[in-house]
């Protein structure tokens, strides 16, 4: 039997890559030294002045940390999640030492001694992981959650039940045409069934969206022109599976099947530098209602984002000439 | 022998739909009397085909299945209506309660047959159960001309005016005469949150907002002074009632 238990997720060191993760250190860190020096102060005022003059031992500290850190992110993630932590640990440890004999060597204050700075650093790296593992663990029913949404929010029963009925319709006139639908929709449900958790390649899911538009092109004919832009897309990329797949179905949902007339459907995918772009485009029907009947499914996809890549990935819908358009943005990773 | 109008957006649906016609043939012999892709095309052959059952699918672009059948029941010798949807929740609770006849896609050939039996021997369905059933104001309003329908968009009505048997149906254009009721028509369409909401003006006129321009006021004298409204594009005034002036003017303050 599978598991429902929450803890069925294994522990994840902090990606350091992510803008949100070190924005995140950068915060806790000058936050724990200001109340710090809030303690060691008796006015307010003097707090501050304090302040300026311990951060100005911190910052360039905190920032060459932050730079290793994310140097040796890729290999960090390769370790077991405890020894992952003591290699954190080592580097900030490490570095605050000879950061620590470096100061001493070109100032003449008066420095704290070498163990209060390492016994500081060790506390403040320690306090920080067990924040991001409470983190984690805090969204992981989230991505339990996700994987359910993403589930319910995918199958539309209008679509199941009426690609069944085209195909029923097939299976005498065109039976090997019938046998390939089958296969696209079967297909299409088992990446629907499939872990939510994990990222998928990019070519994989341009496949799919192949194989869903097979099978909406079976049912509405000439009604759908589906007009693809992809020669720049990285199929290496990463992306949460069925982010793509939604917007197509509700570009055919809302903006073809509500129209009498032919529907253009544009699916451009590239990769902009460090980013990968999607956009997909269909007619704006004023009976598709698009704009409240997506919000939804829109939701769900901006939420499964935000878990995969925090404050990284951007979703954006736009309305302009008459055509509806959703606009992705996430981080270029390679698988 | 039954004749049958299928009526689907979907090619593949109306092909299977005709494949279980003539599956079941032996037992009820049919024939199809025609076929449509979406609800104003339907309004158009349906006519002279003298079909006797209609199979309607509920989505379709143009016209839904639920508002083409209460045109389609204005008809002399109207079809009877069994409405065929993949998954639609609403309307199938909407159906069971007023009960009209629907098939679940896809369709099994004895439900078919079922289903037909029971329409041709059922007649069509009532127009006041059609109208519970739908989930929204209709689009069109129908006219039933020498056994035509023409269809007259809601958006194009400037104003819907109450003359003993009939309501007089108002376009820039042209006039056309109805029968409904104008108590129905009101319930139907002056809801402040449809796209071409309708205000009672006059025990007996319903005003499309979107086409006053102003207001007059006019007598004086002799006769007792009233408001006028002042239609965009029409010579014609159209008389407040004092009773709904105040209601009148407050509306159109709001726009």
């Amino acid at each position: 039997m599978p598991s429902i238990r929450q803890n069925a997720y294994p522990d994840l060191l902090p990606d350091f890559r992510n803008l949100a993760v070190m924005a995140r250190v950068l915060v806790g860190v000058n936050a724990v030294a200001l109340a710090g020096t809030l303690y060691a102060t008796p006015t307010l005022g003097a707090a501050l002045d304090r302040f300026v003059f311990v951060a100005a031992f911190l910052e360039p500290l905190l920032l060459v940390e932050l730079m290793a850190l994310f140097a040796v992110s890729p290999w960090l993630a390769r370790l077991p999640y405890a020894f992952g932590c003591a290699a954190i640990v080592g580097v900030v440890c490490v570095l605050a030492g000879v950061y620590h004999g470096a100061v001493r060597s070109v100032t003449h204050e008066a420095m704290p001694s070498l163990g209060r700075t390492l016994v500081l650093a060790l506390l403040m790296a320690g306090t920080l992981l067990a924040y991001f593992r409470l983190h984690t663990k805090a969204f992981s029913p989230a991505l339990a959650e996700a994987r359910l949404q993403a589930l319910q929010a995918r199958i539309r029963p209008h679509f199941l039940f009426n690609s069944l009925n085209a195909v029923l319709a097939l299976i005498r006139r065109d039976p090997k045409r019938a046998e390939r639908t089958l296969e696209d929709l079967a297909d299409l449900f088992r990446t629907l069934m499939a872990d939510q958790r994990q990222f998928v390649r990019l070519a994989d899911e341009i496949a799919l969206l192949e194989r869903y538009s097979e099978i909406e092109q079976l049912r509405l004919g000439d009604r759908l022109r589906v007009i693809w832009e992809l020669d720049a897309a990285p199929s290496d990329a990463l992306l949460p599976p069925m982010v793509l797949q939604p917007l197509l179905e509700n570009a055919v949902y809302h903006g073809v099947e509500p129209g009498t007339g032919v529907g253009e459907v544009l699916v451009r995918i590239e990769r902009r530098g460090e980013r990968v772009h999607a956009a997909i485009e269909n007619p704006f029907l004023e009976a598709g209602n698009q704009r409240t009947g997506n919000r939804m499914a829109l939701d769900n996809i901006r939420e499964r984002l935000a878990l995969f890549f925090d404050a990284e990935a951007r979703l954006e819908t736009r309305v302009a000439n008459g055509r509806y358009r959703v606009e992705i943005e996430i981080p270029y990773r390679r698988a | 022998m039954i004749r049958v109008f299928i009526a689907d957006d979907e090619t593949p649906a109306r092909e299977r739909l005709k494949e279980l016609l003539q599956d079941i043939a032996g037992e009820l012999p049919n024939v199809v009397a025609g076929e449509a892709a979406n609800g104003v095309e339907a309004l158009e052959r349906l006519p002279g085909s003298s079909a006797q059952v209609l199979l309607l699918d509920i989505r379709m672009p143009g016209m839904d299945g639920l508002e083409l059948a209460r045109h389609v029941a204005t008809l002399d010798d109207a079809p009877a209506v069994v409405f065929v949807t993949a998954h639609d929740k609403h309307a199938v609770e909407a159906f069971d309660l007023n009960a009209l006849d629907y098939l679940l896609k896809p369709v099994r050939a004895a439900r078919l047959a079922a289903a037909l039996k029971k329409a041709a021997s059922g007649g069509a369905p009532r127009r006041e159960s059609l109208a519970r059933a739908a989930d929204g104001p209709r689009e069109y309003l129908s006219v039933a001309e020498r056994n035509r329908i023409v269809l007259v968009p809601v958006r194009d009505i400037v104003f819907l005016r109450a003359e003993q048997k009939y309501v007089t149906v108002r376009t820039r254009s042209r006039e056309h005469l109805i029968e409904e009721s104008l108590i129905a028509l009101e319930r139907e369409f002056s809801g402040a949150d449809l796209p071409y909401p309708f205000v009672r003006i006059h025990r007996n006129c319903l005003v499309a907002r979107a086409a006053i321009r102003g207001f007059e006021r006019t007598g004086g004298g002799e006769e007792e002074a009233h408001w006028q409204v002042v239609i965009d594009g029409l010579p014609e005034r159209l008389p407040v009632s004092r009773r709904q002036w105040p209601t009148v003017r407050e509306l159109i303050a709001d726009k």
